[in-house]
């Protein structure tokens, strides 16, 4: 599960808040089972935020990021258009989702 | 006069119990006072109670978000929302009234045993397993609507005898420690047990997230962990002692309303 909170439109020039938590163990890797063995290393490593073609916010994560990891960060909207949200796992697996914005006439 | 070794004294101080009369200095604490029943909220830190209000960074949404789809669409099959309105007050409402007898059972069954039982009964499909991420999701979900509703288990004339093996549980001495859940949920609450406030131990808040499960997790995995954590054998999960011990905690939590999905350490 991918959970996004931005406005659904915004004044020219405006700074917008966005968040964005996605629903991950993110496993560290140096934990083990009742057996005694290493629970494989799974998490999420990479995070970009794009407006339009544009890199808004990006981040590289490490296995000290706790489960479920919640982003708040902010961009300043100059235009109507969408914003694409992009998890990467350790596997090259990615989660994406987008939102659209509108201007304030 | 018999003279008796200091060590013995030591020993006699710690083990009251063993020469008090068990059951009935536990009958007057049977009932927590009405007025001093307190939600596991409010054993919280600030910044843990603002996560728990915070409908948008409580991760506890996550489950519930996946629980809505879940309900709604179960690709073309009958799904929950071929029967159930969450508009519907008796259903929405539902989830303050398990665990509750079951007719066509003939037992006690909790939200997760409903959810089954329409699953097989109703839907022939395969029941979900319990602590799998479906079923956590959908009882996180249909637990969420009854919201701000307070606890309301039935204590009829089926239900009794669970009720009874729940509570002698609860009073149980057990495990390699010698405790029961009272010593510390009725007597302790609100001291210390290392770093952590004691609480009084109400299941209000299930399915909730905690912090050392990094996931949200029932009411059973919970009574699991504190089973674990004095030391006593672990039941299994939906096994009878555990379903009668939710209707006694259910019926002692009375009056509290529903927080799923709660936040606790």
């Amino acid at each position: 599960m991918i959970r996004i909170s931005i406005p659904q439109s915004a004044d020219l020039g405006e700074v917008i808040e966005i968040k964005a938590m996605i629903q991950h163990p993110m496993e560290s890797g140096y934990r083990r089972d009742e057996m005694g063995r290493t629970i494989p290393r799974d998490i999420v490593a990479h995070f970009s935020c794009r407006f339009e073609s544009q890199v808004v916010f990006k981040t590289d994560w490490g296995p000290g990021m706790a489960a479920n990891p919640l982003l708040t960060f902010f961009a300043r909207v100059n235009r109507a258009g969408t914003f694409y949200f992009e998890w990467k796992d350790l596997n090259g697996k990615a989660f994406k989702t987008e939102r659209a914005i509108e201007i304030n006439r | 006069m018999i003279r008796i070794p200091g060590i013995v004294w030591v020993m006699l101080l710690f083990s009251a119990p063993l020469w008090s009369d068990e059951v009935t200095s536990f009958a007057d604490r049977e009932d927590l006072d009405p007025v001093l029943v307190q939600s596991g909220y409010e054993w919280l830190t600030p910044e843990s109670k603002a996560l728990q209000d915070d409908e948008f960074e409580n991760p506890g949404w996550l489950w519930v978000e996946r629980g809505r789809q879940l309900f709604a669409s179960d690709s073309g099959e009958p799904s929950c929302a071929s029967c159930h309105q969450t508009s519907d007050l008796i259903f929405s409402s539902s989830a303050t009234r398990f665990p509750r007898w079951s007719d066509s059972q003939q037992t006690l069954i909790n939200l997760e045993g409903q959810i089954n039982q329409c699953r097989e009964l109703r839907m022939a499909r395969e029941s979900f397993a319990l602590e799998s991420s479906e079923m956590l999701s959908l009882t996180a979900f249909v637990s969420q609507l009854a919201r701000g509703q307070p606890v309301n288990v039935a204590l009829t004339e089926e239900v009794k005898p669970f009720w009874q093996a729940g509570r002698d549980y609860f009073f149980r001495r057990k495990g390699q420690m010698n405790l029961a859940c009272s010593q510390c949920h009725d007597e302790r609450a609100g001291q210390r047990l290392r770093g952590d406030l004691i609480s009084q131990g109400h299941p209000n808040g299930f399915p909730l997230y905690r912090y050392e499960w990094q996931s949200l997790g029932s009411l059973h995995r919970r009574l699991q962990d504190c089973d674990a954590g004095i030391r006593a054998e672990p039941q299994p999960l939906g096994s009878e002692i555990y379903l009668s011990v939710e209707l006694y905690l259910a019926w002692r939590a009375g009056g509290l309303t529903l927080e799923s999905p709660a936040i606790r350490r």
